[in-house]
Order: structure tokens, then C-alpha cells, then sequence
């Protein structure tokens, strides 16, 4: 969902991984313990592997994909050598689904309890029996009160879906089917899974009013374009509105009232990984709160395990942008696995809302 | 073996090469293309290989009620006409920038000839997406050309040029216009400057010059031209993404939206086939059209 922010220009950084991890992989084979990770680029903190092989002796390797399309073709394909992967919520649901993933139960894992009481079940993976929530993040919006009237917005979707005069033709939102139409259903009322084409209706009605007041619809340059004061409102998610802040640190990121989508990326082992038992360790050594906090600090997403936050990055501590305020908590809507039927709806509605 | 079938089988070694690269690179990919579009589809991505549908095709026209009867569905065909109209304004404006330029450029001096052409097709050395940003960077609020007006004083508010269908016709345009000058310039700087001395001996004027004698010995260039700007802005996809603000789609990106979020791969192949189909068929007419007045001629 998320992924074209984060990963970014990286390919530098990700081929010279991919190097490392080569060499370190012929010369691994004589070490206690092996652990081989496949993961985005840039999305692992490099001391924190580290402090990894220091504590348990075990030799950790890294790979990167570019996409959830790579990652689930390459583990279809039988190949790998893999012992634990980073997959979003759907590829999640894919897996599981098609029996791709080891059984590591991580709800009896020692560092389970650690877990913040919404990140104990994931659609697609309800007990945690395969995975355990890596990073998570946000979709809402940002505004920069120097250009709204009154210098606040409302914790509402209304801002942005019946906007102030003033705001018209100053908003922009992101082009991505699913973030878009779940902000509409939280917005009417409508569960996000509809199968009711009356209530599709509804969302694609306050869509196409909204449509002659945005700007444009864009995942890409959301962070220059709130700096650079072009819209005064951003759906965004929130490690973007992070970054606009290093810049205007008087923009605010809203977690609308209604419902705030989360997406959650995983921690999960495939099913013929070759050292199954140094994976589940390091699933449960994850979930500690000091070594989250650490990912966190690297990533500059938020982590899902309670007690992290003292050990988060100053700046990144202070952002409610970043660090979830705990009265938004019941704000947060997870994702939820649609029927096709559904999916259909809503691709109906898109292309209706673009035609 | 006969001197005939030695000639044959060395005929057959010479073109085998071009033979397996149409095969390999154009026949194969089509014809996966269309067996794609009548499988079933798979809602995680990609194709049920098993299962034969032609619901891709259904779509096109028509969308399912709940009940399973179909109702009439002229969204996809909205984009698609919208998509033609598009590129039909971008060949126009090519054709009127274009056929000057071309003209000026075939009657320089052999020497001015090589820089002119090498200026012409100085823009392929920037990748096309590069060359989107910098329209952005000229178009937007606080672009070049919104603060040189304001600068000047003739407009005191920024003109909306970007993330428009304007925006999108004038990126495609500016993308587009070698591949109509090019052809033009060809066939012009072939023409006989002495059929031009000699309608002018015959009284023709200007205009009548233009119209009689240049503009139908130019005519299989402008005529290619046509053709090079208008397929290739029928099937864009990065221009109107970034030029167009996302708010209406060409058949690109409808087409893409189908392999991506929508993972509809059957469908996505379907449009694929459906816009070659589309493409064929008009250049088919346009020929028919073209040899008809050929022939009405002599």
C-alpha cells in the first residue's frame, strides 16, 4: 500500500545489501547459527542485526525485493533459502491462504504479551498463528493551518470531503484505490467490505462532489508539495507528513474521527525455511520492546509493542504523527480481507470516479 | 540439391533471423496476451489457467447486477473515447506546429539541414519521464510560467495549467511532435523545388502552391506523421498520471490500473486487445481511404 513511499531511491543501498548478503552467505555456512532475512530495502535497521548476531552468536544475511509481487512470485517459485520475510496485509492473506507459511505460533511466544492489544489479531491470520506485526502506519491527512480558514481543521473526513470554500481546488488526495475509498465508507457509514451496490452509490456520490474541489490525486511527491504550500490539505499517510514536518513544523496530521485506515506489515516465516528454530527466536526477540523501538528509530514508522516508546528517537517520540496519541487508539481501522464481490464494487466505483 | 532450393534456403537463413524475433517478440507475447484474456481471473493477481472465461470481454460493455443480468456499462468506453479525442487533438496541434517547422527545415541550406534535425531529436537523449517532471515545473502555481505573467503584471492570480486534460494535451504534444516533423521533413526535402517555380509560372499564388503542388507530394509523410504521434499518444501512460493530476484516465492507465490494484489481469489483456484492435482497424480505414483517393486522382 505504502511501499512506493517508503522504499524510495534506494537501489544503491539495495544492491550494495545484495552484495553484502552474497558474500556473507558462502562464508555463513560455518557458523552455530544461520538466519537468512528477505526483506524491502532500507527497511531493517543495520546495527540492530548486529546486536542480534552479538547477543545470539547466529549469523543473520540479508535480501531485498522491490515489490510484494517479487517476494510472493520468488517464494512461489520454491526458491530462497529464506527464514524470515516482511509481507504487508494482503500478501499476508495470500499466503496464508495458499499454505506458503510456517506454523510458528507466535501467540505462545514469550514476547506476545508485549503486543498493544489491537496488534493481536490480523485479518487473514486472526490467532497470530504465522506472524507478528513489524512496523504499522497511518492514513489521514495533513494541513498546514497557515492556509485554512481559522487556522483549524475539524478531526473529521468532512474537511476533505466537503471542503471550506477557501479550501477548494486546494486539496489533494492520494491516488490509491483502497486508501481513497476507505476514507469514503468511514465518512458515510458504509463497511468498507460492502457488497450493497446502494451503499457503493453512497461512497461514489461524496467522491464525485469532492472530485471538482482536488487538485489532483497522487502517492508521489506528497511531502514536497505540502512544503512546498502548492495544496493546503493532503490525505497522506503518516510517515510523509513526518518528513513534511522536519520542513513546516506547524502542519498537522489529522487521524479523522470516523475511521483512520492502519496498515500493518508483518514478521513471518516460510513454510520450507531452512532454520526454522533461529526464526522463531528472532520473531519473539522482535517483540521486545527496546529492539521495536530500534527498528522503529531506523524506519521512522511506529512498531505495534507496548513500552517501546521511551526508547523511541526524540523527534519521532514527540510526533503524534508518528507515535499514535493513546486517545486515537479507537479511531484505528484495521484492514480487512473484502469479498470478491466487494473488491468489485469498489474497482467499479474508481474507475466510475475517473471515467 | 537444385540451384532453385539452394536459392530458397538461403533466403530462408536470411530472414530467418527477423522471422524469429516477430515470432519471439510480437506473435508469442500476443497470442499469451490473448489466451489470458479468456482465462479466468484470480483475485490475489494474476490467472486461473484452468478456467475458461470470456467475462473479460463481457466488461467492456456491460457490468453485472446482483441478480446476475447484465446492464449496459459506457464507463470503459468513456475512457477509451476520451483517449482518442486526446490523442486526435495532440496529432492536430503536431500536424499545425509540425508541418511549418518541417517546411523550414527542408529549405535550409544543406549544412543548416544536420543541425536542425540533430536539434529535432536533441529531446530523446532525457528520458520521457524527466521530461514530464520539467513540464510540471513550467506548468504548476508557482511554476515558470505562472510567476513570469505574475512577474509581469498580467495576471495577478496562477492560471490552472497543471493537472488538467490541457496539461495532458500539451505534454503528449510536446512528446509526439518529432515523430511528425521527422516524416514530413523526409518527404518535403524530396520534393522538386522546380514543380514549385514552375506553378508559380502558371499563376498559381501562394495558397494554390501550397495546396496543389507541396502539400500532396508531402501528403505520404504527413500521412506517416499522423500515424506516429496518434498510436503512441492513444496507448500513454506517464503523461496523463503526472501531467493530468490522476483525474481521468487514458486507456494506459486503465490498462495498468487492471494488472495493479485492480488485479484484474483477464480484463487488463482484454483492453490490451481491444485498443490494438481499435488502433488496426482505424489505420485500416485510414488506408482504404488513402489508396481510394490515390486512385480517384490519375
Amino acid at each position: 500500500m505504502t511501499k512506493t513511499n517508503r522504499v524510495g531511491p534506494h537501489t544503491a543501498g539495495m544492491l550494495m545489501a545484495s552484495a553484502i548478503s552474497l558474500g556473507a552467505m558462502t562464508g555463513g555456512a560455518l557458523a552455530d547459527g544461520e538466519l537468512n532475512l528477505y526483506n524491502w530495502s532500507n527497511y531493517f535497521s543495520p546495527e540492530l542485526l548486529e546486536r542480534y548476531e552479538k547477543e545470539t552468536g547466529t549469523r543473520v544475511t540479508v535480501d531485498n525485493y522491490a515489490s510484494e509481487e517479487d517476494l510472493l512470485a520468488k517464494l512461489q517459485a520454491g526458491g530462497g533459502g529464506y527464514d524470515v520475510i516482511f509481507p504487508g496485509t494482503t500478501t499476508l492473506g495470500v499466503m496464508v491462504e495458499k499454505g506458503m507459511l510456517a506454523k510458528i505460533d507466535v501467540n505462545q511466544m514469550e514476547n506476545f504479551k508485549n503486543l498493544l492489544p489491537a496488534f493481536t489479531t490480523i485479518a487473514g491470520d486472526e490467532d497470530r498463528t504465522y506472524s507478528a506485526p513489524y512496523m504499522w502506519g497511518t492514513t489521514g491527512f495533513t494541513y498546514d493551518p497557515a492556509m485554512v480558514p481559522g487556522g483549524k481543521l475539524e478531526d473529521s473526513w468532512k474537511a476533505i470531503f466537503e471542503p471550506a470554500d477557501e479550501l477548494k481546488g486546494n486539496i489533494a488526495m492520494l491516488n490509491e484505490m483502497s486508501d481513497v475509498w476507505n476514507a469514503a465508507a468511514y465518512y458515510t457509514g458504509v463497511s468498507k467490505c460492502t457488497e450493497d451496490p446502494a451503499e457503493a452509490q453512497k461512497i461514489l456520490d461524496v467522491l464525485m462532489a469532492q472530485k471538482p474541489h482536488v487538485k489532483l490525486y497522487s502517492n508521489d511527491g506528497t511531502i514536497d508539495r505540502m512544503i512546498a504550500g502548492e495544496v493546503a490539505v493532503h490525505m497522506q499517510w503518516n510517515g510523509a507528513a513526518h518528513r513534511v514536518k522536519a520542513e513546516k513544523p506547524n502542519a498537522v496530521y489529522v487521524y479523522p474521527a470516523e475511521g483512520t485506515t492502519f496498515w500493518t506489515d508483518v514478521i513471518a516465516v516460510p513454510k520450507d525455511a531452512p532454520n526454522l528454530e533461529e526464526a522463531k527466536a528472532f520473531v519473539n526477540w522482535m517483540m521486545s520492546p527496546e529492539v521495536a523501538a530500534a527498528a522503529s528509530n531506523y524506519t521512522g514508522y511506529s512498531n505495534a509493542v507496548a513500552g517501546s516508546g521511551e526508547f523511541l528517537k526524540d523527534d519521532l517520540k514527540a510526533d503524534p504523527a508518528v507515535n499514535t496519541p493513546a486517545e486515537y487508539n479507537d479511531r484505528l481501522r484495521a484492514f480487512e480481507n473484502c469479498s470478491p464481490a466487494s473488491k468489485d464494487l469498489r474497482e467499479k466505483v474508481w474507475t466510475k470516479l475517473k471515467s | 540439391m537444385t540451384r532453385a532450393g539452394k536459392h530458397t534456403l538461403f533466403r530462408i537463413l536470411l530472414i530467418g533471423p527477423a522471422l524469429l524475433a516477430i515470432t519471439v517478440f510480437m506473435i508469442v507475447p500476443l497470442l499469451l496476451m490473448a489466451y489470458i484474456s479468456f482465462r479466468g481471473r484470480d483475485y490475489s493477481g494474476g490467472v486461473l489457467w484452468d478456467q475458461f472465461s470470456a467475462e473479460a470481454y463481457v466488461r467492456l460493455f456491460f457490468e453485472r447486477e446482483l441478480d446476475g443480468s447484465l446492464a449496459l456499462n459506457l464507463n470503459y468506453m468513456f475512457i477509451i473515447l476520451r483517449s482518442v479525442w486526446l490523442s486526435f487533438v495532440t496529432m492536430v496541434i503536431s500536424l499545425a506546429v509540425g508541418l511549418p517547422v518541417a517546411m523550414f527545415m527542408a529549405t535550409r541550406d544543406a549544412k543548416w539541414k544536420a543541425v536542425l534535425v540533430f536539434m529535432v531529436t536533441l529531446p530523446f537523449w532525457t528520458n520521457l519521464l524527466v521530461r514530464n517532471y520539467a513540464w510540471i515545473l513550467l506548468l504548476r502555481d508557482h511554476g515558470t510560467i505562472n510567476s513570469t505573467l505574475i512577474w509581469l503584471g498580467i495576471i495577478s492570480e496562477p492560471l490552472p495549467l497543471l493537472h488538467n486534460s490541457f496539461a495532458v494535451a500539451v505534454g503528449l504534444t510536446y512528446s509526439f511532435l518529432p515523430f511528425m516533423v521527422l516524416p514530413i521533413y523526409a518527404s518535403l526535402e524530396k520534393i522538386d523545388l522546380r514543380l514549385v517555380e514552375a506553378s508559380f509560372d502558371l499563376y498559381a499564388n501562394r495558397w494554390q502552391t501550397m495546396r496543389r503542388v507541396i502539400l500532396p507530394l508531402a501528403y505520404p509523410g504527413i500521412v506517416a506523421g499522423c500515424v506516429l504521434v496518434f498510436v503512441p499518444a492513444l496507448g500513454s501512460y506517464i503523461t496523463p498520471e503526472l501531467l493530468g493530476g490522476g483525474k481521468t484516465l487514458m486507456i494506459g492507465n486503465l490498462i495498468g490500473f487492471q494488472f495493479g490494484a485492480a488485479r484484474n489481469w483477464p480484463f487488463g489483456a482484454a483492453l490490451g486487445l481491444f485498443l490494438l484492435a481499435l488502433v488496426l482497424t482505424s489505420l485500416w480505414l485510414y488506408a482504404r481511404r488513402y489508396r481510394g483517393e490515390l486512385e480517384g486522382g490519375r
